[in-house]
């Protein structure tokens, strides 16, 4: 098989990877973001600690404790299973961070004006607050999101069959000149790869600074 | 075995992983950061080929994971004739990282600096180089200082990649304990402590420097 092939079999394992575990920290982080945004200082705290607990801990550390650490009796998770629940885990706290920080960097006149308007505190947030938010930070989710796909390259560490770990393999049987290229080329696949996302961000951003903040 | 008696006989073994972690986040930042600074300035060079060969250097940086960087430089390179000990690939990949990253936060912080300051400097008659190193640098350098902070934090916890080719760094201390008494679970909890008791603190005085400095410029 030729090395471009043998690198792009991982390609399906790396995206699915990405997607799954982008689709845990999105939802996931919504709870902990409001927790961040709490006035109860106890709600705060425990979830201000668990995000930077969870964000103080290497990926590699993750996968390796939800791999070999969770092993009770008949138990156990497969390599793909505790890659996405790792990076599904280190994506939460990530993310929690960026909404906080999106809902804290809403205009409070947009608040203001919602409640004058006589709206229900619920539909100032969901309909109001919650929607500008995610307009501001969603150039910094597809940042996250990029460094996400970066992130699951970690995954070939635990065996499971991505684009680093097809890469690893084609260049242990071609102990030549040859052995150098996959790491060339796939490296060149992740930049190619996040790519769009940067494109898409860029004029996601320029749209959303003209219409919230012009 | 109970949690604590097993910690406390793996803890040496994983303090002596822990120095190797915090010898390569030294490296990678003290050669990554200047490096970070001159990319940074390439960029912005005139000269096209300048240009274009910088900032190749720093989307490859970027774009590309440490950890195909790091296999690049320890199993891609012997393929061409060139080999080095592992800890010396990890830190050829590390600086690589933290250059890539750091270049982008300083530009950031440079492009913050108020034009009017740079006005100023050209009415006041000031050359360029003078332009730049007295005024826009220092400010752009404060700017950029809890970004470069976070980087920092970033790059200590990037060293755990190390250990996927064998370098003797926490991650690795972890795992040989680990296939000794097939504790994985208390060994790879204890690992993880021992990054966030570094990382954990680095966070918080980062978090506190910054809300300083927003104080103090607002």
């Amino acid at each position: 098989m030729d090395v471009f092939s043998a690198v792009l079999q991982g390609l399906p394992m790396t995206l699915w990877l990405t997607a799954a575990s982008f689709g845990i920290g999105a939802l996931g982080a919504i709870p902990l973001a409001l927790g961040l945004n709490s006035q109860n200082r106890l709600i705060w705290l425990v979830c201000r600690l668990s995000v930077d607990l969870v964000r103080g801990i290497p990926v590699i550390v993750w996968l390796f404790l939800l791999k070999f650490g969770m092993q009770f009796d008949a138990f156990r998770l497969s390599p793909t299973q505790a890659a996405i629940l790792g990076l599904g885990i280190v994506s939460i706290a990530y993310l929690a961070e960026i909404y906080r920080g999106g809902l804290q960097s809403v205009p409070r006149g947009q608040v203001e004006a919602a409640e004058a308007l006589g709206l229900k505190s619920r539909n100032v947030f969901f309909g109001v607050r919650a929607p500008l938010a995610f307009r501001i930070v969603s150039p910094s989710i597809a940042t996250y999101l990029m460094s996400l796909l970066k992130d699951s390259s970690i995954a070939s560490t635990i065996i499971v069959a991505e684009l680093v770990y097809q890469s690893q393999t084609y260049a242990r049987q071609h102990p030549d000149v040859q052995g150098i290229l996959p790491y060339i080329i796939v490296g060149a696949l992740y930049i190619l790869l996040s790519l769009p996302v940067a494109y898409y961000s860029r004029r996601l951003d320029a749209r959303m600074r003209k219409e919230i903040f012009a | 075995v109970n949690w604590f008696s097993a910690w406390a006989d793996y803890l040496p073994t994983m303090l002596d992983g822990l120095k190797v972690s915090l010898l390569l986040a030294f490296i990678s930042i003290t050669l990554g950061y200047p490096l970070g600074l001159g990319l940074g300035l390439l960029v912005t060079s005139k000269n096209w080929a300048v240009k274009a060969m910088s900032l190749a250097v720093v989307e490859v940086g970027r774009g590309a994971p440490a950890l195909v960087v790091l296999y690049l430089f320890y199993y891609g390179l012997p393929n061409v004739g060139v080999t080095m000990g592992a800890l010396m690939a990890a830190s050829f990949a590390l600086v690589w990282n933290a250059a890539a990253y750091s270049s982008e936060v300083m530009r950031a912080g440079f492009q913050s600096v108020h034009r009017g300051q740079i006005e100023a400097a050209n009415a006041l008659g000031l050359t360029a180089r003078h332009t730049f190193v007295r005024i826009v640098m220092p400010q752009g350098l404060r700017s950029a200082t809890p970004g470069l902070m976070g980087l920092a934090i970033q790059m200590f916890q990037a060293t755990s990649l190390a250990y996927a080719i064998a370098v003797s760094e926490v991650m690795k201390a972890a795992n040989n304990l680990g296939s000794r008494d097939f504790n994985y679970l208390k060994v790879f909890v204890l690992a993880g402590l021992v990054y966030a008791v570094v990382s954990l603190p680095a966070t918080w005085i980062t978090v506190y420097f910054e809300k300083r400095m927003k104080r103090a410029y607002a």
